[in-house]
């Protein structure tokens, strides 16, 4: 799945610039979800968005959705300015852009049947007769691996894993370019996972879409992703081609989220976590109180600079940008270990 | 509403009664005027026979003015049916309309809405209606209408709050994102799901206004006669009701029967409406007693040693009343002092049934038929509840995969410590409190003083699972059961809580079972590994077996699946079909449809589990062919 944007003719289907969102009530102050963020999406790519809960990474891809209000900043879809765009633009556009999210039993109405789901969003784009529509939904069915019985059945009547192909087939239907993937396996069992991971890509192949591929599973994103996205408090602080923000994390960040993840191999897992444990850095402390790096407090590599100075993204060797003042020294420092980390990894 | 509705509530035998009552109603509304033309006009009948009884020429007899109740009653259905259909259409239409905006739509429109229902709710009705009364004297209709606005704030409020439930499911905002226009969200999506409140609300709406119509009418504020009505005639026996008690009963019985059958064909209504998408809600009932346990099979496996801290053999766990269903068969498995082993597989396997079932705290009608469960040479499958309960919490703890939901919200969670150390310690408040504090800093909370004064939900998802952990630990258990401790959390947390756990089992010898999916988890914590598939055990080994060599195909399979080894150019090797639920496994292997090692040897008989290896077990008899193509 490693191709560049290059091999995908690099046509530009999602920018956005500068977006903030804040939450807040009157009478309170905001929260501040999502800080300058600055992302583009080219055409048949998957970017993926991780993050701990809480970073924001739902927040972005309801923006680009319509469901969340922006406060600052610009959402350009395929070349259209989309940031605020009306109700009656977004119907159009949803044509284009569609939706899988995490949970297969709240995101389908129990009391439609599966054909009445993935038939209503075609209908209202295309004029099609009964008969169109009903072919329509049994060659995505077909598509999604299932039977043309399923359509006149609810969504009672399936497994999650099922129910998340339903899901899939409902955003599929009108062929959109780009589908926000928001935790579409997080829900389901390996097994079931690696199904959907599948069919996804296979879907990717053959219809080129695009995705934003948010979750929470780093082995999971790496396998889906062309370039991955790290977020932490609203800001972007690594993004890159995904084999090197994997196999070389720059920022202190990335390479707190990579360590944590346990692998599935005991002995290859207890030197990671001794290599983790021997790392300094006050996980429970993580306010910052100043104007500086939000991740300082967490963070081993912190110095003064830090809690003055917010850094900016930056190009880094390979094809990833960090936002951290001290990724030179990292490099140089992280260099044996990465390339450890690497070849056990392959 | 369609003919498959209208199937599904004639098949409640209830339902048709009402239905039959009903529409004999309102059939009579329709017809006994007709049929009986001059009752309406009637003023006075024979009268030499006023206040009769029933008798076979008047059946229910003749009021004060001699004229026949039985013609008034029929003839006046129409009046009566009229005035409960005009104020509940009143009273839907503007209930129903505003409940769905306001939920629909919220923020101001709904602040406007809820005030403009307040307001109506707080007017003093029978001021209104009076009101009413001095502008259209003896107007019914008008009454009726005004009542049907008086009733609809009611109504406005249930749908409110089923729509604004209902407007935050995914699937409307799927919906809003796929470009479908609101009305067609409402009337496609929305409407449907409110049905069931919709047809409640009705009754009620129709009952009441049933009342009402009898109170204006015994108040004297609308006097419709000669023309008859169930309420007018109400108002008579009233009047009567010294000389003659029996004129109230026949329009009061008309009254009540019909607000009964409003009430129950609502209940099978709502619930026809709703039964073809829904499933049928499962009867949980607590269990008090355990049933007997008779197992005599599983002997001598892996796990008996006699030094294991907790031994499980051949446990069989079921559900239902005769015939059951197994939900796990002949589970076996060990745990040593200060060991941690991981029950691993996908859901519905019956990892967590297995654990519970050690605890003995399995729901309803799901019980131990047979089998062992042996901690520390008791047999807890044996056990009575109080028994288990002193074993519970002090000898066997519990964390469970939602650490915020498994506090008390309504506590500090100090106090829930301290509450768990003094049942186990039986100590003074102070030395309790102590003693809380203690574990909280034992599971590393920072400033644990101002964490025990912290309610549940001012905790996050880490901060929970650790007090939670503290909880667990305050009765110093030799063995924890975690069921997913760290499913739900970061995995920066997760790890910390892992580290912790892994701290406490050595540091305190305590042996850990630990449920999980996640083989990441299993690498990092245990030494053992059971991996379970549709209700059995099919492999058992150490945790480095396991994953180096495993000798069951769904074992090996579930690894592959896991994209941590996964090239990104190649698809993930994935599992045909999926895990069957407990009632439909396959005869013979339970994994055999699905295993690309099957032959015919495999569905023919139950296959049992076998030791090819010392220290590993597992339930495949074609192990070898796995090994030679792995």
């Amino acid at each position: 799945m490693r191709n560049p944007a290059d091999d995908r003719g690099g046509g530009l289907l999602l920018h956005i610039r500068d977006l903030t969102v804040e939450y807040g009530q009157r009478g309170r102050p905001a929260f501040r979800a999502l800080t300058g963020i600055n992302l583009d999406i080219g055409t048949q790519e998957t970017v993926g968005l991780v993050g701990e809960s809480g970073a924001g990474k739902s927040t972005l891809g309801r923006a680009v959705l319509g469901i969340t209000p922006v406060n600052s900043g610009t959402i350009h879809f395929a070349g259209r300015d989309i940031t605020d765009a009306r109700a009656r633009e977004r119907r159009q556009l949803s044509r284009e852009l569609q939706v899988v999210f995490q949970d297969p039993y709240s995101s389908l109405n129990p009391t439609r049947t599966i054909g009445q789901t993935l038939s209503e969003t075609l209908a209202v784009h295309e004029p099609l007769s009964r008969r169109e529509l009903e072919a329509r939904v049994h060659k995505m069915l077909a598509r999604v691996g299932l039977p043309p019985d399923a359509a006149a059945r609810f969504p009672g009547d399936f497994s999650g894993g099922q129910r998340q192909r339903i899901a899939i087939a409902r955003a599929l239907m009108v062929e959109p370019q780009l589908v926000i993937c928001d935790e579409p396996v997080s829900a389901l069992d390996l097994s079931v996972q690696a199904q959907v991971l599948n069919l996804l890509r296979e879907l990717q192949q053959d219809l080129h879409v695009s995705y934003l591929f948010v979750s929470h599973d780093l082995a999971v994103v790496k396998y889906v992703s062309h370039r991955i996205v790290v977020l932490y408090r609203g800001r972007i602080v690594e993004e890159g081609d995904a084999a090197a923000i994997y196999g070389h994390p720059l920022h202190p960040y990335t390479q707190t989220l990579l360590n944590a993840a346990p692998v599935p191999d005991p002995v290859r897992q207890k030197k990671r976590r001794e290599a983790r444990l021997a790392q300094p850095g006050d996980p429970a402390n993580s306010t910052p109180s100043h104007a500086g790096c939000v991740f300082t407090e967490r963070c081993p590599h912190a110095s003064n600079i830090c809690r003055t100075e917010e850094p900016h993204l930056q190009e880094s060797r390979g094809r990833t940008r960090v936002a951290c003042h001290h990724w030179r020294e990292i490099a140089a420092t992280h260099n044996g270990r990465a390339a450890d980390h690497e070849d056990s990894d392959t | 509403m369609s003919a498959g509705f209208l199937r599904r509530l004639l098949r409640r035998p209830v339902a048709i009664a009402c239905l039959v009552y009903l529409v004999l109603v309102v059939l009579v509304a329709i017809i006994a005027p007709i049929v009986l033309p001059n009752v309406a006009t009637q003023n006075a009948g024979n009268l030499l026979e006023v206040r009769l009884g029933p008798s076979l020429h008047h059946l229910l007899g003749t009021d004060d003015l001699g004229r026949d109740v039985l013609q008034r009653l029929l003839v006046g259905t129409r009046v009566t049916m009229l005035a409960v259909a005009e104020a509940t259409v009143v009273s839907l239409v503007i209930g129903v309309s505003f409940g769905l905006v306001a939920g629909f739509f919220g923020g101001w429109i709904d602040s406007v809405v809820t005030w403009l229902g307040d307001l109506t709710f707080s007017m003093p009705w029978i001021v209104v209606l009076l009101v009413v009364l001095a502008v259209f004297p003896q107007d019914l209709t008008a009454t009726m209408v005004v009542f049907g606005v008086l009733l609809s704030p009611g109504v406005m409020r249930v749908v409110r709050s089923a729509v604004l439930a209902i407007a935050n499911e995914l699937y409307v905002v799927a919906a809003r994102v796929s470009g479908l226009t609101r009305t067609y969200i409402i009337t496609r999506h929305v409407l449907p799901r409110i049905a069931g409140a919709i047809i409640v609300q009705a009754a009620l709406v129709a009952a009441g206004a049933l009342i009402g119509e009898s109170a204006l009418a015994v108040l004297n504020l609308i006097v419709v006669a000669p023309a008859p009505s169930w309420g007018g005639m109400i108002a008579d026996g009233v009047n009567q009701i010294v000389l003659d008690p029996w004129l109230i009963w026949p329009p009061g019985l008309a009254v009540i029967f019909t607000i009964l059958a409003l009430g129950l064909l609502s209940n099978a209504a709502r619930d026809a409406s709703s039964e073809r998408w829904s499933r049928p809600a499962h009867i949980v009932k607590r269990r008090t007693r355990r049933g007997g346990s008779a197992g005599q099979n599983g002997i001598g496996r892996l796990g008996s040693e006699s030094e294991a801290l907790l031994t499980v053999e051949g446990v069989t766990v079921t559900v239902g009343t005769p015939p059951t269903t197994n939900l796990i068969e002949d589970v076996g498995f060990a745990i040593h002092p200060g060991e941690a082993v991981a029950i691993v597989g996908e859901s519905g396997c019956g990892k967590s049934v297995t654990a519970m079932s050690i605890l003995g705290l399995l729901p309803g009608t799901v019980e131990i038929t047979s089998g062992h469960v042996v901690f520390d040479g008791l047999d807890l499958a044996a056990c009575g509840e109080n028994q288990l309960r002193q074993i519970r919490g002090s000898d066997i703890a519990l964390i469970p995969q939602e650490p915020i939901v498994s506090l008390d919200p309504v506590f500090r969670v100090g106090t829930q410590i301290a509450d768990v150390v003094r049942r186990h310690e039986h100590c003074s408040r102070r030395a309790a409190k102590r003693r809380a504090l203690e574990l909280l800093e034992r599971v590393r909370l920072p400033d644990p003083k101002r964490i025990a004064r912290r309610y549940p939900h001012e905790l996050s998802g880490g901060m929970a699972q650790r007090t939670a952990i503290a909880r667990a630990l305050a009765g110093s258990p030799r063995l924890l059961i975690a069921d997913e401790p760290t499913t739900a959390l970061d995995v920066t947390v997760q790890a910390e809580i892992l580290d912790l756990l892994r701290e406490i089992q050595t540091s305190q010898q305590m042996a850990i079972l630990l449920v999980t999916h996640d083989w990441g988890v299993v690498a990092d914590l245990c030494q053992r590994a059971v991996v379970m598939y549709a209700g059995q055990v099919i492999e058992h080994a150490d945790v480095s077996s396991v994953f180096r060599e495993p000798l069951h195909p769904y074992t090996a399979a579930l690894l592959a699946a896991d994209p941590h080894h996964a090239s990104e150019d190649e698809l993930l090797p994935t599992i045909p079909g999926s895990v069957p639920i407990p009632g439909r496994w396959p005869a013979g292997c339970h994994f055999h449809p699905r295993c690309q090692y099957a032959a015919a040897d495999c569905r023919k008989a139950a296959v049992p589990v076998i030791s090819p290896r010392n220290d590993h077990e597992t339930r495949c008899i074609h192990h070898e062919d796995l090994l030679a193509t792995a």
